[in-house]
């Protein structure tokens, strides 16, 4: 999660460092004490987890791996216990512990889980589809939560992404349908989400209402508009403007034939690849253009930015406005990307999640997109879960990434900051 | 917007605060919104505005409203299948597509008055009447969930998630009305307290981490939200709750612990759903209205919600409010659950907090966090909600078109200046004034 490591903490010399909490090496512990109590022990000796790994497309057939249970979590208690032995000696040197450990311990602990749920079934655990689950689940949460960056970056609170991800996917669903390509709704849908963006930037910097509540009530007013427009134009012709549209699949050559993660992420559809291309754009926009200094100043300090003459209130509309469209583009995942008809609500609450995500991913666009997966990763990991049968009652296991998010918004994991200006309207006194 | 204390050394440091307090405040921050007159204005102007929005602020909801449902009128008229059949010859007999749409939007409407007010096809004096108890019903569990989400906002407090409030104070009380045998009142009061008593714990955690740790109450109770809507779904499944074996609705809760009809058989013979929940929404807003008019809690809470930095410096603790101000807005949307689940359900169901807890935060907003205000907005949705229903069986319109005119009205009513130029009112200055879009507004201001 913490891929914001600043770098003045790693260049200050050895003897002046500041000390490190011992927070990691606690939760790294932690989650090996609980792999043992909750998974380790209720396993059973000589029982086997099939995890399989190959899907039917592949050139050469990736044979299903059967490890024994109780060997593959005591192993992996062990790397858990390794790293935050690992991490406490870090720690006591006044060094931070690196990102990769953290991605250890956490594949650790969910390969722990899911050996624990497969063990002694005859179902398989679907690597492959798993994945590629998480990822379909996660695409929406990553446009949303991009797009909560780009507003929330220069001041204004998008509480209205969930509304901008439902308007896109209608639009996408209705112009995909009428002009009988899915491509031509990967047009409409940004358009759609940054008309919402628009209204949002007009209420929130013209009128200075305040913006959640302008947020609030136009995800309400989208919900409202497009189940209205679905129960009477959209159904009354359905085959003109309603019909499945969905984009095809694009196999890149070679990187799709990687085992395991090929097929997950390189024969996916064109908006999938578009959201890797936003993802870096934004990422290098963002702290290394004059658009992202602009746009943070505009957010940290309005009044400092206006001194240099930056319009303020300028930028911030026309981010809200790119946010929006953003977003919207995401929505398009629901219909065309996904090759679905529009339906009533279809957003189904993934804008409030994307919110989560960006703030779990402290308003940096790849800390947003790693948060996203995470929540996607979790949520399919309950769906597949609850197909197999294991022990965790699903609703329990869903609740998870929220939960996850209260503690980091509360400041135990990690600090959140907010941009300084979000949410007070500009004006020049 | 939690922290709203830096920007109070500007000269606009009235309006920032206005803003990021409450609703209410901010409408009223926002009639000295950037426009037309330059900055030396402002500081004239605020005795004016304050006492604008006492005197015009009734005419401005009531003006919304109407424009809300003209708005929502055409959209009625737009989808009719034959106002568009004769759209499609509009230049030759305009005419037509004017009627079709006017006939559409009217059968509409008539039809959501005779869901709502009164039916006065209806052959006896209580089938006449029976909307209107319908609407009663509905309003139940927006006023006080609404009630819940006015008092956050005095406090300047955006507690979104009355509706995982709902669903915890629904799940105790539930439990309480069909696991437990009491005597007749006893049990109903055990079982209402109960729910208060869930809905004040779910909306405490919000309000702890706030004052302990400034974790943002917005992403905190939506958040909450999710947890409550997983763990009712799981409740529902645990042996206790699900004695049909669906995971869709618990026992239904023992008849001591329901609240009775309001209107009793021997007095008018009637089939109302209307029971003495609203009675209680009533001593609520009485309670709400004394809390914060008259109570020194109510002093403070709103006084943490107009400017926290001197309520602290006042000696007020700010946690303490925080914590206060969540746990009675909690209690609130419990309060709202059990009549839901005592009332009107008379079980636990997964779909018990529908969409009340959006619904009420639309509901605080258009009663501009005042308890009689919030009492009459909460009927007045409550009656969208009763007359939709009607109309979408009479007429087909769908039910959705009520969500479009409550958020239309809500929109409208933040941005006062918008309404006034759609009817050409004057401003509240004496000067004529139109909404500028943002450029305009910022290239005045530069120039």
């Amino acid at each position: 999660m913490s891929t914001a490591t600043t770098p003045s903490s790693t260049a200050t010399a050895p003897g002046t460092r500041p000390r490190v909490g011992l927070k990691t090496p606690v939760v790294y512990a932690t989650a090996a004490l609980l792999t043992v109590l909750l998974f380790l022990r209720p396993t059973p000796a000589d029982v086997s987890t099939t995890f399989q790994f190959g899907t039917a497309a592949e050139w050469f057939a990736i044979p299903n791996a059967s490890v024994p249970a109780l060997l593959t979590i005591s192993l992996l208690t062990v790397v858990m216990a390794a790293a935050a032995v690992w991490a406490f000696l870090l720690v006591r040197q006044r060094r931070r512990p690196p990102v990769w450990l953290h991605v250890v311990v956490g594949v650790a602990v969910v390969l722990a889980f899911l050996t624990y749920a497969g063990a002694g079934k005859t179902s398989v655990i679907p690597m492959v589809s798993l994945l590629a689950g998480a990822l379909a689940l996660s695409v929406p949460l990553v446009f949303g939560a991009l797009s909560g960056v780009i507003c929330e970056r220069s001041g204004i609170i998008n509480i209205a992404i969930e509304g901008q991800l439902l308007f896109g996917a209608f639009a996408a669903a209705v112009a995909a349908s009428a002009a009988g390509s899915g491509y031509v709704g990967l047009v409409a849908a940004p358009l759609a989400g940054a008309l919402v963006g628009a209204a949002l930037a007009w209420f929130a910097v013209s009128f200075r209402v305040n913006q959640i509540i302008v947020g609030v009530v136009l995800n309400t007013l989208i919900i409202g508009l497009t189940g209205f427009l679905f129960a009477t134009v959209l159904s009354d012709n359905r085959a003109l403007w309603n019909t499945r549209m969905p984009l095809p699949r694009i196999r890149i050559p070679v990187l799709a034939e990687i085992p395991v993660l090929g097929p997950v992420l390189f024969n996916q559809t064109v908006l999938i690849y578009l959201m890797y291309v936003i993802v870096v754009v934004l990422q290098i926009m963002l702290f290394r253009s004059r658009w992202g200094l602009r746009t943070r100043a505009v957010g940290e300090h309005p009044k400092a930015a206006d001194t240099v003459g930056i319009k303020v209130n300028t930028r911030r509309v026309w981010n809200t406005i790119l946010g929006g469209a953003v977003a919207g583009l995401g929505g398009a995942f629901f219909t065309v990307g996904s090759g679905l008809a529009f339906g009533r609500e279809m957003s189904a609450g993934n804008g409030f999640i994307a919110l989560a995500a960006m703030i779990l991913g402290k308003w940096n666009p790849w800390g947003a997109v790693l948060a996203a997966l995470l929540f996607g990763f979790s949520k399919n990991l309950g769906n597949v879960l609850s197909t197999i049968g294991s022990g965790v009652p699903s609703e329990l296991l869903l609740m998870l990434p929220y939960i996850i998010t209260i503690f980091a918004v509360a400041g135990f994991v990690g600090r959140v900051r907010p941009p300084a200006a979000e949410g007070i309207p500009y004006t020049k006194s | 917007m939690t922290d709203h204390s830096h920007q109070s050394e500007g000269s606009d440091a009235g309006n920032e605060q206005a803003v990021a307090a409450a609703p209410p405040a901010e409408v009223a921050a926002e009639e000295t919104a950037p426009g037309g007159h330059g900055p030396t204005h402002r500081e004239d102007e605020r005795p004016s505005v304050i006492h604008q929005i006492l005197a015009g602020g009734a005419l401005m909801s009531v003006l919304a409203v109407v424009l809300a449902l003209l708005i929502g009128g055409l959209l009625i008229a737009f989808a009719d299948e034959d106002t568009r059949a004769a759209s499609g010859y509009f230049f030759s007999r305009p005419s037509d597509m004017l009627s079709a749409g006017w006939t559409a939007m009217r059968d509409a409407y008539v039809a959501m008055f005779r869901g709502s007010v009164l039916d006065w096809n209806a052959p006896t004096f209580a089938g006449m009447i029976k909307p209107f108890t319908e609407s009663m019903v509905f309003s139940v569990p927006l006023i006080l969930a609404g009630l819940g989400i006015a008092v956050g906002f005095r406090a300047g407090l955006f507690n979104i998630g009355a509706q995982g409030q709902i669903i915890v104070g629904a799940i105790v009380a539930a439990w309480l009305g069909f696991a437990f045998d009491m005597p007749p009142v006893i049990h109903l009061l055990v079982a209402v307290l109960g729910g208060a008593i869930g809905g004040a714990v779910y909306a405490g955690v919000a309000g702890v981490l706030k004052a302990r740790f400034g974790a943002n109450e917005v992403i905190v109770t939506i958040m909450l939200n999710y947890i409550a809507v997983y763990l009712i779904g799981y409740i529902l499944k645990t042996p206790q709750f699900n004695p049909g074996r669906t995971g869709q609705r618990s026992p239904a809760v023992s008849a001591e612990a329901t609240f009775p009809h309001l209107v009793p058989d021997w007095l008018l013979p009637n089939d109302f759903r209307l029971h003495w929940g609203f009675v209680m929404a009533v001593l609520a807003t009485v309670f709400v209205w004394w809390l914060l008019e008259r109570s020194t809690i109510g002093f403070e809470i709103r006084a943490v919600g107009a400017n926290p930095a001197a309520a602290r410096t006042a000696g007020m603790s700010v946690g303490r409010i925080t914590i206060i101000t969540m746990l009675v807005a909690g209690a609130l949307a419990g309060l709202a659950a059990s009549g839901q689940v005592l009332g009107t359900e008379r079980s636990l169901t997964v779909g018990v907090a529908a969409s009340f807890g959006f619904d009420a935060i639309t509901v605080a907003l258009l009663g501009r966090s005042r308890p009689w205000g919030t009492f009459f907005a909460g009927l007045l949705f409550g009656a969208l909600k009763a007359g939709g229903f009607l109309m979408q069986s009479l007429t087909q319109t769908p039910i959705d078109i009520v969500l479009v005119v409550q958020s239309l009205i809500v929109l409208l009513i933040a941005a006062p200046p918008l309404v006034r130029a759609v009817f050409r009112l004057p401003s509240p200055t004496g000067r004529p004034r139109r909404p500028r879009p943002a450029r305009t507004t910022t290239e005045e201001v530069t120039a």
